[in-house]
């Protein structure tokens, strides 16, 4: 290696040759374009494959809006009740030591490692009628299994260890001492979580909540167990594109999608957009840093 | 205002970290916690925060009782070893905060004024707008402790206060704490695993292992009377010589110390380096030099015994010695403690 050509070249490090290089980012590439940029091409393509009032024809009909309307209501409820969960969860788990809080996060973690349609069907086990509280709630008049409740349930199951997940880390990483000097100099505990606790987790929690909203609105397994896909009424969107589909309805099912993508990609852009808020300085100084730097004085 | 604890004990799970302490500390005393890793120093001043609570015993401020009055309203000023402070706040809104959430509304001219005041008291003005990554290690905790201050704490509350700076930053920081403290004469609680530390700065030294006080006084009196090893090999080098007692008199390589008080039979004798003295002549202990370390100010010099004993020696930087040289260790001052001490 070192009877190179020119003595100004140095050795080059393990994989660092040019063949091997180019082979190794140009096959990322060929894959990544294969697997997930045709895909994506594919669906606008199909989409507007008749023109554009074609596409605006499936989009406004009444069942794919009644779709869109009611995958947006079970986000708005959804994300919003997940993200106090989370942000509690977190809370409890690096503020306070009690027993059980092992227990606790993996409790928080079972959504991740588990089938969403498994989460579905152990549902309609509790809420079904022959379930668990099925027939207390049936005689309350209340209904859950397939209606806005069981979807918006469904959703928050599946989705529950984003914000918590992405505050965790962070905060174990800050501490107690920023609340404790806070109590110290007199705040209350709602005053320490909105003046100290909150700014710096901040854009974690944000960055959390855009994951979760896009989960929620993408879900597919979990709500179409107990929504039961009931066309203009329980169906959202991921299950009426399937419905679409089904029905040979290539274009409305591929204009459908297209929201949906639209939807993951303003959720990248805003994910992007985050993680420079959370590195960079936007006119105050980064809080993504942890909180007691070892005394670098000067 | 005085602090009297009485019989305080907390446990962590199974791990008892205080055993039943007692201590009293005058109103504008400046008392220094000290003990090594795991000695319940901590705690301890946690405990007087209101940041842990006892499992047991009573804490007193003046004559009120507030073993169980939370943090918020026990009126403590406490310092974090690491700052603690609030990042997305500038250095002036740091300082404001306690007044800020105070029950007591001030004014914001008032608040103003008083973080003012207090960026002067710790020679920090003009940099209220600067955020805490902008300034120094030793700036943060000037800054932490202006913030502790501007609630008008009856006790204020200090863990391990320089442990994270430099060695010139802390000695500069510690000359400086001291003129603040006999500036406001508040009553001053620090933790500290650094002897020199808690000698320089406190008017009293309380020493604890094992979460129990093992001595207290002033750092005169722990300094010349250590009442036990521990203690005594705590507070600096100290060599240790196997010696035994015959007739109230120690005997170890020939040399006889007076041990008056001490049971016949085996104890240990417990020497400063600077207490001993190298000669090439009779009498003292028989020794031969293995090393010789230079200082600025003098030499020591490390040294086997006759009996197999390493010793070491700070001497004069005259003194003649090389490695390999045979020569007598001279005791000018000894300790003798019980064996099992």
């Amino acid at each position: 290696m070192t009877g190179g050509p020119s003595l100004r070249r140095k050795p080059p490090r393990v994989g660092d040759g040019a063949a091997i290089r180019r082979t190794l980012i140009a096959s990322v590439l060929v894959v990544g374009a294969i697997l997930v940029l045709a895909p994506l091409v594919v669906i606008l393509h199909q989409a507007f494959s008749r023109g554009f009032a074609f596409f605006a024809e499936a989009i406004t009909h009444p069942d794919t809006l009644h779709a869109i309307w009611l995958t947006g209501a079970a986000a708005l409820i959804a994300v919003p009740v997940n993200t106090a969960f989370g942000v509690a969860a977190a809370w409890a788990i690096t503020k306070f030591d009690f027993w059980g809080r092992r227990f606790l996060l993996v409790v928080i973690e079972i959504p991740f490692s588990i089938s969403p349609i498994v989460a579905g069907v152990a549902y309609l086990f509790v809420y079904g009628l022959q379930g668990l509280f099925g027939p207390a709630l049936d005689a309350a008049g209340i209904k859950i299994l397939f209606a806005l409740p069981g979807i918006v349930l469904a959703s928050m199951f599946v989705t529950a260890p984003f914000v918590a997940r992405e505050l965790i880390p962070l905060m174990q990483a800050q501490g107690r001492d920023l609340e404790e000097a806070a109590t110290s100099l007199g705040a209350s505990g709602w005053r320490t979580f909105f003046s100290v606790t909150l700014p710096n987790i901040r854009w974690a929690l944000l960055y959390g909540v855009v994951l979760c909203n896009a989960r929620v609105m993408g879900e597919f397994g979990a709500v179409s167990v107990v929504s039961g896909n009931i066309r203009g009424q329980t169906n959202t969107l991921p299950l009426h594109i399937e419905l679409l589909y089904h029905d040979y309805n290539t274009v409305g099912a591929f204009a459908a999608a297209s929201i949906l993508t639209v939807l993951a990609i303003v959720t990248i852009v805003a994910k992007v957009l985050l993680e420079r808020q959370g590195a960079g300085r936007g006119g105050r100084p980064a809080l993504a840093s942890p909180v007691a730097p070892q005394g670098k004085s000067s | 205002m005085k602090i009297r604890l009485d019989n305080v004990v907390k446990t962590f799970d199974t791990f008892r970290a205080v055993h039943g302490v007692s201590l009293d500390i005058e109103s504008g005393e400046l008392v220094a916690l000290l003990g090594p890793s795991g000695s319940g120093k901590t705690t301890i001043l946690r405990m007087v925060a209101g940041l842990e609570f006892a499992d047991g015993g009573t804490i007193h401020f003046g004559d009120q009782d507030a073993t169980d009055i939370p943090v918020r309203d026990r009126g403590v000023g406490f310092v974090f070893q690491h700052y603690a402070l609030f990042p997305h706040m500038t250095v002036g809104e740091n300082v404001a905060f306690g007044m800020k959430v105070s029950k007591v509304k001030r004014s914001a001219t008032e608040i103003a004024a008083r973080v003012d005041e207090l960026l002067r008291l710790v020679r920090l003005e003009g940099l209220g707008n600067r955020f805490p990554n902008q300034i120094s290690g030793g700036q943060r905790q000037r800054v932490a402790l202006a913030r502790a201050l501007a609630v008008d704490p009856k006790v204020l509350l200090l863990d391990e206060p320089f442990g994270a700076l430099d060695a010139n930053v802390r000695r500069d920081l510690r000359r400086w704490l001291r003129e603040i403290h006999e500036e406001l004469g508040i009553t001053t609680l620090f933790v500290t695993h650094d002897q020199e530390e808690a000698l320089d700065l406190a008017d009293r030294v309380v020493i604890l292992d094992q979460g129990r006080i093992v001595q207290e006084g002033t750092p005169e009196q722990v300094c010349r009377t250590p009442n036990s090893a521990f203690v005594m090999n705590f507070l600096g080098d100290a060599n240790r010589l196997p010696a035994t007692v015959s007739n109230g008199k120690a005997r170890v390589g020939g040399t006889e110390l007076e041990a008056a008080g001490f049971a016949n039979g085996r104890a240990n004798i417990y020497l400063r380096p600077r207490d001993l003295d190298w000669s090439e002549e009779a009498p003292g202990i028989a020794a031969t030099i293995t090393r010789v370390i230079d200082k600025p100010d003098g030499r020591r010099i490390l040294a086997t015994t006759v009996d197999g004993d390493h010793v070491e020696l700070d001497v004069v930087p005259e003194t003649v010695a090389r490695v390999g040289d045979s020569g007598f260790v001279r005791i000018h001052r000894a300790r003798v403690f019980a064996e099992a001490d």
